[in-house]
């Protein structure tokens, strides 16, 4: 217990991304929670690759995160611009009521 | 070695619990600030281990700018009093369960996988050792961002520039009634277009109509 190992950090890493994912089955609000979750759920990512590569003395997994990082601001960008076109188009951005592609 | 472990319970736990507050808290505006707490401790965990350039940089990105975004995007597209309906929706409730039961299932899966895992005996004494004493956990990122791994730090600097034009093409939008300077129509006016001459008849006046 006292010892914090590799284990520790994959631990907390296994336990952020599965919040995230409940976050992202269970919500009935709106959509930027989700994604909200999705951002969670590439911190845990991160938090993965950056004690591998503490602990196993390799700098790439670093490196990896620095990408991953910079693919989550993009996509942050662009799941929010996409929310405000439809919050504009459609006045609700409530998980419920998109429904646009339900046959 | 036990300041190591109370900080990083202190951390982990404070963590654990703003991701849970991020996804059940009511408010939205709410969940962004416990988003911003979970971004911070988790980078302070980065700097603990000695990823400080990591940490740093998860806190320029996350907290300065994409929470800051998040909040943005909350404040202006006015969701923040909608009403909670998390677990109590009556209409479509009925994935709740499965999406409960297929979470813990992942989580299990990790913790198996994390738990019965042998690494190679030699893995820890291995020769191909890319992080030095003597240099900063920067310099030597630095060293190795821009020689190996150069063509993937340009493509992801065009990601960026795209995710950039991306959102301004997306969000963007022609009003009606703004009045712009053209410098094309501008410049390429006629003179015949401009101005007229008009014989004015006395006691009549002219009338010009715009």
């Amino acid at each position: 217990m006292i010892e914090i190992g590799l284990g520790h950090y994959l631990t907390l890493g296994a336990v952020i991304f599965t919040i995230g994912i409940v976050g992202i089955f269970l919500n009935r609000k709106n959509i930027i929670v989700i994604l909200m979750s999705i951002e969670l759920i590439l911190l845990a990512v991160n938090i993965n690759l950056v004690s591998f590569s503490i602990y196993l003395n390799d700098l790439s997994g670093q490196v990896f995160t620095l990408f991953i990082l910079t693919v989550a601001a993009a996509e942050a960008a662009i799941g929010l611009a996409i929310i405000v076109v439809y919050y504009r188009n459609a006045g609700t951005i409530r998980v419920e009521e998109i429904d646009n592609l339900k046959g | 070695m036990i300041a190591h472990a109370i900080f990083f319970y202190v951390f982990s736990l404070i963590a654990i619990i703003s991701a849970i507050m991020v996804t059940v808290s009511k408010n939205t505006v709410h969940s962004v600030f416990f988003l911003i707490l979970d971004f911070i401790s988790i980078s302070c965990l980065f700097i603990m281990i000695g990823a400080e350039f990591l940490g740093m940089i998860m806190l320029i990105v996350y907290v300065g700018a994409v929470a800051v975004l998040f909040l943005f995007v909350v404040m202006m597209l006015n969701v923040a009093q909608q009403k909670n309906q998390w677990l109590l929706s009556k209409e479509s409730s009925g994935h709740i369960p499965i999406g409960l039961i297929i979470s813990a299932l992942i989580f299990f899966e990790l913790i198996i996988v994390i738990g019965g895992w042998k690494y190679k005996p030699d893995l820890f004494n291995s020769n191909n050792l890319d992080i030095s004493s003597e240099l900063s956990n920067t310099h030597s990122l630095g060293q190795i961002l821009y020689t190996d791994y150069i063509h993937v730090f340009q493509i992801s600097g065009m990601i960026l520039l795209i995710a950039m034009i991306g959102a301004i093409v997306l969000t963007f939008r022609q009003r009606e009634g703004v009045k712009k300077q053209s410098y094309i129509k501008q410049i390429s006016r006629e003179r015949s277009e401009g101005v007229e001459v008009l014989d004015v008849l006395s006691n009549k006046g002219v009338k010009i109509d715009d």
